[in-house]
């Protein structure tokens, strides 16, 4: 008789490399955590922006100056872009962080709260854009 | 001509292509194709039988009872974790399909994985309930309203076929991760009135293999086919584990 078992066991592991790009949402995520490094950086320049500020007018004036640079408004036009998307999947994913909201015994619904969080952001935003613009008056 | 094969070869076919390893011959896993003949009402599942019936009894996969209860069929269909027993081949037809074991999980053989890793994970967390405080029979049963069940109900319906664990980059990045099943079926136990075992549950949870070795990628609350929205359940327990950290500091006593 053969010395073959049929129950020979070797389990094969396969390798992960390069998983993200299996599926569209993967790559969806790793944007969404990509994303928000961008935001880190922005965070980084606005930061600059402070502490030049606090080294008197013409520091500042002159940060204000750098920002004018073409590369810098190109620069904010991507930024612009990035923080859209930061924040619609920011709230896209919301539903799932957060504990069921139950309103009269339903359960709020992933829709709802995607819709919610992005009019509460839409309504920061403006609120923040009416504050600097009264205090520029 | 003879009528038999002319009939027969009016039978539409389908393409199925298998991610097959016989650990007793091949190195490593390879793909062979079959054609099946096609019916709009055949399951994936159909169709690999249709196969071992007919065409190589060798070909080994999993499954029970055909009608997505047991979660015995799970594997990667189209690269997408699905049932096969509930995937139907009209959803592809007449593309080919292509059928591979569930992903993240060591291959035993063909179609089949290796479980006892998740098993053992699954002991862990005590899923059952421990109860909170013991009961003679003469004092009846544990009452609990509707609210109560409520509480726990979607995170009850999991029937462990592992299609988010498949879907689980995490855990396919490190197999130490107890992943959004397990994750998820221990709060069903934790929110559930009669059940005294919590403690013991939060502190596998409080983890870098509990749930704060989540990040939130979302796709088992995708693949799920019984909407228990894993991600949800892992993502609330970071919450609870946040708040039971703080906690202790504030109540003297509290044991997690």
């Amino acid at each position: 008789m053969s010395e073959q078992r049929m129950s020979a066991q070797r389990p094969y592991i396969r390798s992960t490399d390069g998983w993200w790009r299996d599926n569209p949402y993967y790559v969806r995520y790793m944007l969404r955590e990509f994303s928000s490094l961008l935001v880190y950086a922005y965070g980084l320049v606005l930061l600059v922006g402070l502490v030049r500020l606090s080294q008197g007018e013409a520091a500042y004036d002159q940060w204000l100056e750098a920002l004018r640079n073409p590369w810098a408004l190109a620069f904010h036009g991507v930024m612009l872009l990035v923080l859209l998307y930061h924040t619609w999947s920011w709230f896209e994913i919301m539903p799932k962080t957060l504990p069921a909201i139950r309103l009269g015994g339903k359960r709020l619904s992933d829709g709802a709260i995607n819709v919610i969080g992005l009019a509460a952001a839409l309504v920061c935003c403006a609120a923040l854009y009416g504050v600097a613009l009264w205090l520029a008056r | 001509m003879d009528k038999r094969v002319e009939s027969e070869n009016l039978v539409e076919t389908i393409e199925i292509e298998v991610l097959r390893y016989r650990p007793e011959q091949d190195i490593g896993p390879i793909t062979q194709r079959f054609s099946v003949p096609y019916s709009n009402t055949m399951s994936v599942l159909e169709a690999l039988q249709q196969i071992k019936d007919e065409q190589d009894p060798t070909l080994s996969f999993r499954w029970s009872c055909r009608m997505a209860i047991c979660g015995s069929c799970g594997m990667m269909i189209n690269g997408v974790p699905k049932l096969a027993c509930r995937t139907f081949l009209h959803e592809y037809y007449p593309a080919r399909i292509s059928v591979a074991p569930l992903k993240h999980f060591p291959i035993e053989r063909d179609l089949v994985i290796a479980a006892a890793q998740y098993i053992r994970k699954l002991e862990s967390i005590k899923p059952y309930i421990v109860p909170r405080e013991p009961r003679s029979l003469e004092q009846g049963e544990y009452l609990q309203s509707p609210a109560q069940v409520e509480r726990y109900k979607q995170f009850s319906t999991c029937i462990n076929c592992m299609l988010c664990y498949a879907a689980c980059p995490q855990f396919g990045l490190d197999s130490k991760f107890l992943g959004p099943g397990v994750l998820s079926l221990a709060p069903r136990y934790n929110a559930d009135s009669r059940d005294g075992a919590r403690d013991e549950r939060m502190a596998m949870m409080h983890t870098d293999e509990g749930v704060w070795g989540c990040t939130a990628v979302g796709y088992c609350s995708e693949v799920c086919p019984k909407d228990v929205d894993p991600a949800n359940a892992v993502n609330q327990n970071k919450m609870t584990s946040a708040l039971d950290y703080f906690l202790r500091f504030v109540m003297p006593g509290r044991t997690t």
